[in-house]
């Protein structure tokens, strides 16, 4: 019982942060960055498997070492986006395929919530509460940037400094979601409770508060249907988030 | 610098990805003036309001008076429906206490739609959001560039009728882009007329014959001169 505990106060953490993180990847359709980078993560995942020490921890170098390539093939070359982050994520993939033992290759694709300790919990509501704040200084700033950079100029704001910030949070809550859905699914705990939240919000208050609820109850019922049925609760979780998104698109204004 | 004077441009080149854009322009902006700049597409007009900006690097000089606050309308905003916001929320991306919200709505006449979506907006509404954003810090000048397309007549008459309000309300100096000759001949004090290079610079009325826009356009474009 107190396993599951765990598991769900962990999972509510780094669902709800990623949520809210979401709001702002949407915007500057960048949620699919996530992707690659949790993809990014899995050699790091692999070494932790191996020496046996905490997934996230593996995954953060390799995802702040994702961003670095990705942020400097942009500024190298005039690709798009959308194809580094596909260059960076194969090789991710690749090069953790050649020593990722393959009998925990499960949890490091699909990750696996529902072994966390006591002290990761602690660790990791920790973490995510400082993700929070600085999201939530930094946020109107970066709304800004996202809708046009120029604007943003204009306005004396440090664009660099405050991408700086962004690309962090957003490097965090990548490490911090492997150990929830594995290196395969962590774009969708970032996109789909802020496309759900999309569906539903007529301001900017709606939209982070239905983000971090569905981000969080997603979660809730991912891990609570692992326990019924015994499947995998990464999947579940991106499952239920999946549904809820379903759902909105009911209630889409 | 002279003392009503509140920018000096001088042999202003801007060079983008190896491609000139603007080239040895010159000219001075007065306190309380309209300044309008005109040209085809592609001439560096908005590449020249971004650059009095600081958005992009120059050569040359330009030398705005020592304190002075820009407020900058841009062209388009095609990111900002991708937000769910409503023009509340809009200006409280910028620091600035309610009470100035709500007096800033209310001078562009948007404190009804206050809780409306910004992606629900009429054109006209959006564009008199943009000004009102702009000018929610008190600037003493205001770049305006104007959109292409999207505004219909009416909109369109409200937003200059506004910008000449305001202007009158705050000893604005502005900066616009546009390319209705007829508000160029109803607001304006001061015309260059710009294809990378400056074609021509004077008042409205001197400037704008059909020889000159013909050159600075390269066909002949029909025109009435309004005479009120």
């Amino acid at each position: 019982m107190e396993q599951v505990l765990l598991s769900l106060i962990c999972g509510i953490f780094i669902g709800a942060t990623a949520g809210y993180l979401g709001t702002l990847m949407l915007s500057k359709r960048m949620a699919l960055v996530a992707g690659p980078l949790g993809h990014l993560a899995l050699p790091g995942i692999a070494l932790a498997l191996i020496y046996g020490f905490d997934i996230s921890l593996g995954a953060f170098p390799f995802v702040i070492l994702g961003i670095t390539l990705i942020w400097l093939f942009e500024i190298r070359t005039k690709l798009p986006m959308e194809a580094l982050a596909a260059i960076v994520f194969a090789s991710g993939v690749a090069i953790a395929f050649l020593f990722l033992p393959i009998e925990q290759a499960e949890r490091a694709l699909v990750g696996d919530i529902t072994r966390v300790s006591f002290k990761e919990t602690i660790f990791t509501a920790i973490l995510c509460l400082l993700i929070c704040s600085i999201l939530k200084k930094i946020y109107p700033q970066i709304v800004l940037i996202n809708i046009s950079e120029d604007l943003a100029k204009a306005e004396k704001i440090d664009v660099k400094k405050y991408n700086f910030l962004y690309l962090g949070a957003i490097g965090l809550i990548v490490a911090l979601g492997v150990k929830v859905v594995g290196g395969l699914l962590t774009a969708a705990l970032v996109a789909i409770p802020a496309s759900t939240s999309r569906n539903l919000s007529r301001n900017l208050f709606q939209y982070s508060f239905w983000a971090v609820f569905f981000g969080a109850i997603s979660v809730v019922f991912g891990i609570l249907f692992f326990r019924l049925t015994n499947l995998p609760a990464g999947p579940l979780i991106i499952l239920m988030s999946a549904l809820f998104f379903l759902i909105s698109l009911i209630f889409k204004r | 610098m002279k003392e009503n004077i509140i920018l000096k441009v001088k042999n202003l080149s801007v060079e983008l990805q190896g491609e000139k854009i603007l080239q040895n322009l010159s000219f001075e902006v007065r306190e309380g003036e309209v300044l309008t700049i005109l040209g085809p597409n592609g001439a560096g007009k908005t590449v020249l309001l971004k650059t009095l900006l600081g958005i992009f690097p120059y050569k040359g000089e330009i030398i705005w008076r020592k304190g002075v606050k820009i407020g900058y309308v841009p062209q388009r905003l095609p990111f900002i429906k991708n937000v769910p916001m409503t023009i509340e929320d809009f200006f409280r991306l910028k620091d600035i206490p309610e009470k100035d919200i709500r007096n800033i709505l209310k001078e562009i006449g948007l404190v009804e739609s206050s809780k409306k979506e910004i992606g629900k907006l009429s054109s006209g509404q959006f564009q008199r959001t943009l000004i009102g954003w702009a000018l929610a810090k008190n600037p003493q000048v205001l770049l305006f560039d104007e959109p292409v397309t999207g505004i219909d007549i009416k909109g369109e008459r409200t937003v200059y009728s506004l910008l000449d309000k305001l202007r009158k309300e705050r000893n604005l100096t502005i900066l616009l882009v546009t390319h209705d000759l007829s508000v160029i001949y109803k607001f304006s004090d001061f015309v260059i007329c710009l294809n990378k290079v400056s074609v021509c610079q004077g008042k409205p009325k001197e400037i704008l014959t059909p020889q000159s826009l013909q050159k600075l356009y390269g066909q002949e474009v029909k025109f009435y001169q309004h005479i009120h």
